[in-house]
């Protein structure tokens, strides 16, 4: 454990800016790198998004998408992209919660804590 | 029209939605789905989760440079956000319940509101001098760094900026935008927190909110990576591209013209959806 003194607000901070700005960089390179070859293999195909049908079931939770993106389908790895970027965010609070524990500030740490449950909820949970 | 030629123009779209929501500081989701919906005609329900994770983006990415200036607060935040993610997860289970056309309602008076809002500018208030019991016992009270050195500042009426967190975050949820606007506005007018501590926490708090209703929205179908892919990265270098111009130019006259473009989309998009064609 860290000493409290080396936990400051200031220094948690960057170090959270600098976590979301790799995040954000890393899922934008893997979103264009499915998007390359999403072009690449559909690029003249007809595009159509006045109808809504809503996504294959694969595209909707993250085994899914690991499978799709795995066997090199443009689609998977776009959305693998997709789903990194939407994590970003959650580390940064799990992160958070990490900090105000060294700084040992408890009803922060249960703030975190609160948020971090609804972000999982709502990206591991199934929502019909 | 092919993917090819759809996936160009969308991302050039966003491209401007971005730069432009960035340069004026009243960020591009507000006209990214009207863009989506009346431009390229595309589904109300995909729009959304596509502007939802460009949002994201965009939040994320900028946060980065905002945390070196120490304006931004994050015990203010992260306890605000209890309240934006509740409000964004109802805000994402209404969007699957209420129908396309009231979608559309509810946004273009959305963005009526906001074009008001930058019309209106922005009012100067005046701290308060007092600390509250319940804002010092959530240990909310900071400074920034001014002119002058060091300023503290005190927050004041918690539970009325709380609960209007709650309804930016179920507008978010419902219309895939970042709501910055609707949160500075709970931060500075009801919280007395001073703007550029707002603006900065308030882009702070957009991902974490975004991603809690974009799960629902993965989950469900909505967020289509054909459609998800060029929105999200033409809104993204549009945005760091609008930042970087910032420094250098004067944005008053364009603030005003992008207004006047959001309050346009405003009225088409309440036309339409009262005419049943969202």
């Amino acid at each position: 454990m860290l000493a409290k003194s080396d936990w400051t607000d200031q220094k948690i901070e960057v170090i959270i800016g600098n976590l979301l700005r790799v995040g954000v960089l890393l899922a934008a390179s893997i979103v264009a790198l499915g998007g390359l070859l999403y072009l690449v293999r559909h690029g003249l195909d007809p595009a159509d998004y006045r109808v809504f049908r809503g996504e294959p079931n694969d595209l909707r939770n993250t085994a899914g998408i690991l499978h799709w993106a795995l066997g090199h389908r443009s689609r998977g790895v776009i959305q693998l992209g997709l789903i990194l970027l939407i994590a970003t965010p959650v580390a940064r609070v799990a992160f958070s919660t990490v900090a105000f524990a060294a700084e040992r500030d408890r009803m922060y740490v249960g703030f975190t804590l609160v948020v971090l449950a609804i972000l999982l909820y709502s990206l591991l949970g199934s929502h019909p | 029209m092919t993917i090819l030629e759809f996936t160009l123009l969308v991302g050039a779209g966003s491209f401007v939605a971005g730069f432009l929501g960035s340069l004026t500081g009243l960020g591009g989701g507000v006209v990214l789905v009207p863009l989506l919906t009346l431009v390229f005609k595309v589904d109300i329900r995909y729009a959304v989760g596509a502007s939802l994770v460009s949002v994201i983006a965009t939040s994320s990415g900028a946060a980065a440079a905002y945390v070196k200036e120490g304006f931004s607060n994050i015990r203010i935040g992260m306890f605000l956000e209890i309240a934006t993610t509740l409000g964004a997860l109802l805000g994402a289970y209404l969007a699957a319940k209420v129908s396309t056309a009231a979608i559309g309602v509810v946004f273009g008076l959305v963005l009526l509101y906001s074009a008001y809002l930058s019309f209106a500018g922005e009012p100067d208030i005046s701290g308060e001098d007092k600390p509250d019991p319940l804002a010092t016992r959530l240990r909310m009270n900071g400074s920034y760094p001014s002119l002058a050195g060091e300023k503290a500042y005190f927050v004041r009426r918690v539970p009325a900026g709380f609960s209007m967190m709650f309804g930016a975050g179920a507008l978010s949820g419902l219309l895939g935008i970042g709501s910055g606007a609707v949160k500075v506005l709970a931060m500075d007018r009801i919280m007395a927190i001073p703007f550029k501590v707002s603006t900065t926490t308030s882009n702070f708090m957009i991902g974490v909110t975004a991603a809690a209703s974009a799960g629902v929205y993965l989950n469900r179908g909505y967020i289509d990576p054909g459609l998800a892919m060029p929105v999200m990265l033409g809104v993204l270098v549009g945005s760091l591209a609008g930042a970087r111009v910032l420094a250098r130019t004067k944005t008053q006259k364009l603030r005003m013209v992008f207004a006047g473009v959001i309050a346009i989309l405003g009225v088409e998009m309440l036309y339409k959806a009262l005419g049943g064609r969202i």
